[in-house]
C-alpha cells in the first residue's frame, strides 16, 4: 500500500428520513479544521434515496465536494448495502481520513467498513488533530474510565478511520453562498440479494427522555443526601421548565431512571444552562456536560472538581440554596400577574 | 439451532476506585467478571434455545483465567466453551481480534453449522464495540447491532425478527440465518442460575485452543503484528480553568445567580407549580 496514493479528508454524511443528523454537522467543522491544516479538500459522502438535495446543506456547513450514491435500496440504513456504498468510494477515491460519528449506524457501519478494509477504526474519538508531517491523524478517546485519554495511531494503512461521539464537535454556521462540487456516483445494488429487510420503523419520542434537545438542564448529584431531598431537583426543573438529569451514582441509588444519566456511560448534553447540584463532578460525569453553554455548580465542597468546568459556582448548602432558588422563580411568576409563561 | 455466543473478561470497571483530585485509578482494585453485555448474550442464546432446543457454545479469547467467564457462561446455562489463548494473539486490536475469533469460529463451525453467533454490544474496558460487526464480515453473514429484542425465531424458514435500538426508537428487521446479534442490556434479565447449572460450571473444564488448533491462520493477521491501530500515547484531559465564585451570604449569592440567570430569562418557561 503506498500512503501518498491517499489524500483528502472525509466525512459520512448520515441521514434519516432525508433529514442529516446533528453529528454530521459537527464533523463537517472538525474535518474543516483536519483539512485545512493538512491542505487538502474536505468532502461528505451521502447514500440513500432521494438525498441528492442533500448536498446543498453539506457544503454550507463546509464540504468542498459532495459524493452521493443515491438508489432506493439505500432507503434505509442496513450494513450490507451501505458499506457496499462506501468501500466502492474509499476504493475510488482514496481519501486518507474518513469521520463518522459514533451512532449506532454510523458505528455499525465503520465497523464493517474498516474489516473489509482491513485499516484501522479508532472508537468514539472526543478529540481530533493531525502530524502535519507524518500525515497522521491523531484520534483521541477516554480510557480506562476516562480518567486518562489515549490518542490511537494508524500509522501504516488508508483510510485512517474514527468514529466521534455527538455533541462534542463544533459545528460551523452554514453558508449557502459557498460552492462545491457533487459528483454522483453508481452503483448496482439488487434487493433480492439482500439478506436483510428493514419491515418497519418506530419512533418512540416517550421513551427517549428529552435531554438531548433540552435547553435547561437541571443535574442533581448524590450530594443531594437521599430520594426525598432530591425532590427539590424536580421541584426546580419543573419551576423553570427544564428537564432533570442526574449523575451515575444518583441512577444506580434508584433515584432516577438510566435514560437520565448525564456522562460517559450516559447522555451527552450541550444545553445552554445546566445546573449541576451536590454533583462532584468526576471526570466520567463531566465528559457528558462540559460543553454547556453556562454552567451552574451548586456543592458545600469548595475543592470539587466541578467548580473548575463551571462557570459560577456556589460553595454552600443545596439545601438551603435550592429552596430560594426556587423561591425567587415563583416569586417572578406571581410579579407577572400570574402569567404561565416568559416564551 | 447452534448459538455461539463470543463473551470476552474484563476488569469490573464499577468497582475500579478513582481518586477525582488527582484522576488515577488503581486498576488492580477491580476484579475481573464476565463483561456484563455477554452474560445478555448468553441469556438470550438460553431463552432462545429454551424455543427452539439444540446447543449453545461460547467462545472466548484471553489469558488463561478466562476459564472463569466460561464457567460463568455454563452457569447462566451455556453448553459448552472454547477458550482461544496463545502468547500470538496478544496485543490485537479491534480487527487482529475479530480475525482470531472468526478463525475460531469457523473450527466451531465445521464441527457443528452455526446459525446464530451472539456478542456483546460492548466490552466495558476496550469500549469499542467493532468486534461483534467485525466477526460478521469476517464470516460474511449479516451483522445486526443493537438489538433490543429477539422477536421471533423461524427454524423451517432460517430467518429472525429482530428489534434493534435506533438513536430514537427502534425498527424490525428481518434476517436470513445464520447472522450475528450484538445486544443491548435491556435486551432481557439475568435469570437465577439453577443449582444444576452451578454443580455442572463447578466442574466444568473449558476446551483450550492455542494458534495451533486452528486451520488456515496468517499469523500476519494476528496480535500485534496483525493491528492497524496502536496506542499512540497517554494523557491527562487538560483540566479547565475554571469559572467565577460567588460570594456573600446565601441569600446574597442566591441574588448574583438570578441575576446571572434573568439574562437568559427567554429560556424559562415559568409553569404553574401544580
Ligand atoms: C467507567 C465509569 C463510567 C462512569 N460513567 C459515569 C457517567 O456516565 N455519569 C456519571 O455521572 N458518573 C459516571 N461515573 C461515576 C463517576 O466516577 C462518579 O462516581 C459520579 O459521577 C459521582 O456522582 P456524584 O457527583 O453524584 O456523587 P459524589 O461524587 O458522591 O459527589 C457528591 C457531591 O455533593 C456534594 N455535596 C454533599 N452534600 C451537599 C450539600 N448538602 N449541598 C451541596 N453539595 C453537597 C459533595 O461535596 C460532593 O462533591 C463513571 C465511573 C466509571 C468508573
Ligand atoms: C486504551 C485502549 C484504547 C483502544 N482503542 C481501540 C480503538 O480505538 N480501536 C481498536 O480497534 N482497538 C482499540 N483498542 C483495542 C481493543 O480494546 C481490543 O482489540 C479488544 O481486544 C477488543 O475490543 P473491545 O474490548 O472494544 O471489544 P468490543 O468490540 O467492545 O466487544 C464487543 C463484543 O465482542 C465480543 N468480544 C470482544 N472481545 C472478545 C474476546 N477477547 N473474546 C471473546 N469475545 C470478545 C464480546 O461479545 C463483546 O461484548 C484499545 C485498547 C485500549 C487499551
Amino acid at each position: 500500500m503506498n500512503l501518498d496514493d491517499y489524500r483528502g479528508v472525509w466525512v459520512f454524511i448520515e441521514q434519516n428520513d432525508g433529514k442529516i443528523e446533528g453529528v454530521s454537522f459537527e464533523l463537517l467543522g472538525a474535518g474543516r479544521k483536519l483539512a485545512d491544516k493538512l491542505d487538502v479538500p474536505l468532502a461528505g459522502f451521502l447514500l440513500g434515496d432521494g438525498i441528492k438535495s442533500l448536498a446543498n446543506q453539506t457544503i454550507a456547513y463546509g464540504a468542498d465536494q459532495v459524493y452521493v450514491i443515491d438508489h432506493p435500496v439505500l432507503k434505509h440504513y442496513r450494513t450490507e448495502s451501505y458499506m457496499k456504498g462506501v468501500i466502492y468510494l474509499a476504493q475510488t477515491y482514496k481519501p486518507e481520513i474518513i469521520l463518522y460519528g459514533a451512532t449506532p449506524n454510523g458505528k455499525d457501519l465503520a465497523s464493517a467498513v474498516a474489516t473489509d478494509l482491513s485499516t484501522g477504526l479508532t472508537a468514539d474519538t472526543t478529540m481530533l488533530d493531525a502530524d502535519v508531517e507524518k500525515r497522521l491523524l491523531e484520534a483521541s478517546r477516554p480510557a480506562f474510565g476516562g480518567n486518562i485519554m489515549a490518542t490511537i495511531l494508524c500509522k501504516k494503512h488508508r483510510p485512517q478511520m474514527a468514529t466521534v461521539r455527538p455533541k462534542v464537535m463544533k459545528a460551523l454556521a452554514p453558508d449557502y453562498e459557498r460552492s462545491g462540487q457533487v459528483i454522483e456516483e453508481k452503483i448496482s445494488l439488487k434487493e433480492e440479494e439482500m439478506r436483510t429487510k428493514v419491515l418497519q420503523i418506530v419512533n418512540d419520542v416517550t421513551k427517549k427522555t428529552n435531554l438531548a434537545d433540552a435547553h435547561v438542564i437541571v443535574c442533581g448529584g448524590k450530594g443531594m443526601g437521599d430520594l426525598q431531598n432530591f425532590q427539590l431537583i424536580h421541584e426546580l426543573a419543573e419551576t423553570i421548565g427544564a428537564s432533570v438529569g442526574g449523575t451515575r451514582d444518583v441512577v444506580e441509588a434508584g433515584w432516577l431512571p438510566h435514560e437520565q444519566q448525564i456522562g460517559q456511560t450516559g447522555e451527552t448534553v450541550t444545553p445552554k444552562i445546566y445546573f449541576a447540584i451536590g454533583v462532584s463532578g468526576a471526570i466520567q460525569h463531566v465528559v457528558g456536560m462540559k460543553n454547556s453553554e453556562l454552567i451552574i455548580a451548586i456543592n458545600k465542597d469548595p475543592n470539587a472538581p466541578i467548580f473548575d468546568v463551571a462557570t459560577y459556582g456556589i460553595v454552600g448548602d443545596a439545601m438551603e440554596i435550592v429552596p430560594q432558588l426556587i423561591a425567587q422563580f415563583k416569586s417572578l411568576r406571581t410579579e407577572k400577574g400570574g402569567e404561565v409563561s416568559y416564551a | 439451532m447452534h448459538i455461539v455466543v463470543c463473551v470476552k473478561q474484563v476488569p469490573d470497571t464499577k468497582i475500579i476506585k478513582i481518586n477525582p483530585k488527582t484522576n488515577t485509578l488503581d486498576r488492580r482494585s477491580a476484579p475481573a467478571i464476565l463483561n456484563p453485555y455477554d452474560a445478555h448474550a448468553v441469556q438470550e442464546a438460553v431463552k432462545i434455545k429454551r424455543k427452539t432446543g439444540g446447543t449453545i457454545t461460547v467462545l472466548s479469547m484471553g489469558p488463561p483465567q478466562a476459564t472463569a467467564v466460561i464457567k460463568k457462561s455454563i452457569e447462566i446455562g451455556a453448553d459448552r466453551g472454547v477458550l482461544l489463548t496463545d502468547r500470538a494473539f496478544a496485543g490485537a486490536d479491534t480487527l487482529a481480534t475479530s480475525y482470531a475469533l472468526s478463525k475460531a469460529l469457523e473450527r466451531i463451525n465445521m464441527d457443528l453449522p452455526i446459525d446464530l453467533v451472539i456478542c456483546g454490544k460492548h466490552a466495558i474496558d476496550g469500549d469499542t464495540g467493532q468486534v461483534g460487526p467485525g466477526i460478521a464480515r469476517r464470516m460474511d453473514i449479516p451483522p445486526i447491532t443493537s438489538v433490543i429484542e429477539v422477536t421471533e425465531v423461524n427454524q423451517e424458514e432460517k430467518t429472525v425478527l429482530i428489534k434493534r435500538k435506533l438513536t430514537s426508537g427502534y425498527e424490525l428487521i428481518q434476517s436470513e440465518m445464520p447472522c450475528l446479534l450484538t445486544v443491548e442490556k435491556e435486551i432481557n434479565d439475568i435469570e437465577y442460575s439453577p443449582m444444576p447449572n452451578m454443580i455442572k460450571a463447578a466442574r466444568y473444564e473449558p476446551i483450550i485452543w492455542s494458534v495451533n488448533d486452528l486451520e488456515n491462520v496468517d499469523r500476519t493477521q494476528l496480535g500485534l503484528k496483525g493491528s492497524p491501530t496502536i496506542v499512540g500515547k497517554m494523557f491527562t484531559p487538560p483540566r479547565p480553568e475554571g469559572g467565577k465564585k460567588l460570594e456573600g451570604s446565601v441569600s446574597e449569592q442566591v441574588s448574583q445567580l438570578m441575576e446571572i440567570l434573568m439574562e437568559k430569562k427567554d429560556l424559562f418557561t415559568l409553569t404553574s407549580s401544580r
